[in-house]
């Protein structure tokens, strides 16, 4: 979610927009200058958009090279809600990201699942996995100086495919810190806060439901 | 069995592992009363370390009760799942301030649990599997020849042989000076090969009692775990060598830690029975301003000696590979122990090959003896093993 704030300039006329376009092919372009930044250079980019039917134009400048980039526009899917209400939400704890990348990068990938116990008592933040090794799990106390809230009123254990979660890593590695919420079945919301230079924040979320077969953790 | 290890020792204990991940797939743990021994072989069983870590090296030591059979509990884990726990040494210097150690028996898990900094706790569940002693038999007083020295001299020393390197020969050349020279196979064509030999005078090390002309040879890629250790703990390494196919031993110590790397060494026959002058082969040529036509007469003199077989030599001598039968065999003990047997080659093997370490059971140290045949070159070292 990028908040309007983060753009010099943001106007969008009608009430709501929305179009599909291929992710690989966004990113190359605004990645045309290369993906390093040196320091001193920054690239600037104008995104428009005409309207139905139109591509999505993309002008990319830096150091007096502009780039103008046409990507075809696609019918957009219907977007897959996990109705994921804020008002519903059993367990909620906001963590500082530093204390989660590690872990996530060391998570033990031969398990097949995530495992997440969330506590009013201990073990309070629980990552469990269960992979070849055996099991392994990370607890995080709620008086940690990593957590900046705590509010969980339900004991919930839910088990959540690795696969599905590794990709947020990679927003945890820009993010400064995370919120994790679980709603009463289970479903799984991360919100990754990423603040840049300016300090403008964005935020990247992420819903997850929980695995099936649910059998009783190891300990 | 439980301990406890705190501070800087954590990362001691884990680039322990490091090193002995280098060696074998298997680790061994062994509490016992003088401390707590990590162990390894390598699959061909032709490298052994172990690492004892003192009573004192712990925060808490508690090697647990002894068992029904009077022994105290011992067993091995999967390298790779050990290895995990300690896998960024940097981040365990950065974030853990203790590690606790426990095995749980009925659970059947050994619990290896991590205190990080923030209050979080990592903690590993790994399974693990009863086993025989580990124990490689060796004696360093057996040994005609030592060497003392800084890990770092021979670290810089080893810097300059490719990592690809398999073997390098160790040797005593005239006016102390010690030599390391890779291996170079005699099949192999001169011109295609590239010696690289290096010379170390006698006061970079601590100590030097070697008899001169004697020279030994040995993988140095298990040797490199090792060093790597040494030199991160700044101690110095110890190596203990006989003739051409006993075991050598690496041994480094200090007053919590005593670690020991046993290495089986490339056997050279017929060096051992012919005067060392008669082909250029045994005599090592020093540095000097003649070092190139003395390398050339070298390597030709390599060309041209000759493996005699069959010509009165007496065979070489291996090493009885099998383990003396402990009382109670479990599958996994029986299932080295076919291993053993099927490697067991008495009469002239191929002259290229490392043989197995010799492995003794202190379970039955009077235990079945070897064929009244056989030479037995290492005998059961003494009892601290």
């Amino acid at each position: 979610l990028l908040q309007a704030e983060i753009f010099q300039e943001f106007a969008v006329q009608e009430e709501s927009v929305t179009f599909r376009i291929n992710l690989s092919v966004l990113l190359d372009c605004l990645t045309i200058f290369g993906t390093s930044s040196l320091p001193g250079t920054a690239t600037a980019l104008r995104m428009c958009y005409r309207g139905y039917g139109y591509p999505l134009m993309l002008f990319l400048e830096e150091g007096g090279v502009v780039t103008v980039c046409k990507i075809n526009t696609q019918e957009p899917d219907e977007l897959l809600d996990f109705d994921f209400c804020s008002t519903k939400v059993v367990n909620k704890i906001i963590l500082q990201s530093e204390g989660l990348r590690e872990a996530f990068a060391e998570l033990d990938m031969t398990s097949e699942v995530l495992q997440i116990t969330m506590s009013p008592d201990k073990p309070y933040f629980r990552l469990s996995t269960f992979g070849n090794a055996g099991s392994a799990h990370l607890d995080y106390p709620r008086d940690s100086d990593l957590m900046e809230a705590f509010h969980c009123n339900q004991t919930q254990t839910n088990r959540y495919k690795i696969s599905l979660l590794k990709p947020s890593t990679k927003a945890l590695a820009l993010s400064c810190k995370v919120s994790i919420r679980t709603d009463a079945q289970g479903f799984l919301s991360l919100q990754y806060m990423i603040r840049n230079e300016d300090g403008q924040v964005c935020f990247v979320e992420y819903y997850c439901c929980p695995d099936e077969d649910i059998t009783e953790a190891e300990l | 069995m439980k301990c406890i290890v705190t501070g800087g020792n954590v990362k001691v204990l884990g680039r322990a592992v490091h090193s002995l991940s280098r060696i074998g797939d298997e680790l061994y743990l062994e509490p016992t009363e003088s401390g707590l021994s990590l162990r390894t072989v390598n699959s061909s069983r032709s490298a052994f370390a172990s690492f004892l870590f003192a009573p004192l090296f712990f925060q808490l030591y508690q090697p647990g009760g002894p068992q029904p059979d009077g022994e105290l509990l011992r067993c091995k884990v999967h390298m790779k799942s050990f290895l995990s726990v300690f896998r960024s040494l940097p981040s365990l210097e950065k974030t853990v301030g203790k590690c606790l150690i426990l095995l749980k028996p009925r659970a059947n898990r050994l619990v290896v649990q991590l205190h990080c900094k923030y209050g979080v706790t990592k903690t590993h569940n790994l399974a693990f599997q009863e086993c025989e002693r580990l124990q490689a038999v060796f004696d360093t007083q057996r040994c005609a020849n030592s060497l003392c020295a800084p890990a770092r001299v021979l670290a810089e020393a080893v810097v300059h042989f490719p990592q690809t390197l398999a073997e390098v020969t160790l040797g005593a050349g005239p006016g102390g000076k010690i030599s390391l020279r890779n291996y170079v196979e005699e099949e192999a064509e001169p011109r295609k090969t590239m010696v690289t030999e290096l010379w170390l005078a006698e006061d970079e090390f601590q100590t030097a009692a070697v008899a001169p002309g004697s020279r030994i040879t040995f993988c140095l890629k298990e040797f490199r775990g090792l060093l790597t250790f040494a030199e991160a703990s700044n101690l110095p390494l110890t190596i203990h060598y006989d003739v051409p196919g006993r075991p050598m031993v690496f041994t480094l110590d200090d007053a919590v830690l005593e670690v020991h790397l046993v290495l089986a060494t490339l056997s050279d026959p017929e060096n051992d029975l012919q005067p060392p002058t008669t082909n250029g082969v045994s005599h090592l040529p020093a540095p000097s301003d003649d070092f190139a036509d003395d390398l050339e007469a070298y390597m030709i003199a390599m060309e041209t000696s000759t493996y005699e077989e069959g010509s009165g030599v007496p065979p070489s001598p291996t090493f009885p590979l099998r383990t003396p039968h402990p009382a109670k065999s479990d599958p996994e003990e029986e299932e080295e122990e076919e291993e053993e047997e099927e490697g067991a080659v008495p009469g002239t093997p191929p002259h290229k090959k490392f043989r197995s370490l010799f492995f003794g059971s202190v379970l039955t140290p009077g235990g079945p003896g070897p064929a009244p045949t056989q030479e037995v070159l290492a005998e059961d070292s003494d009892g601290d093993y």
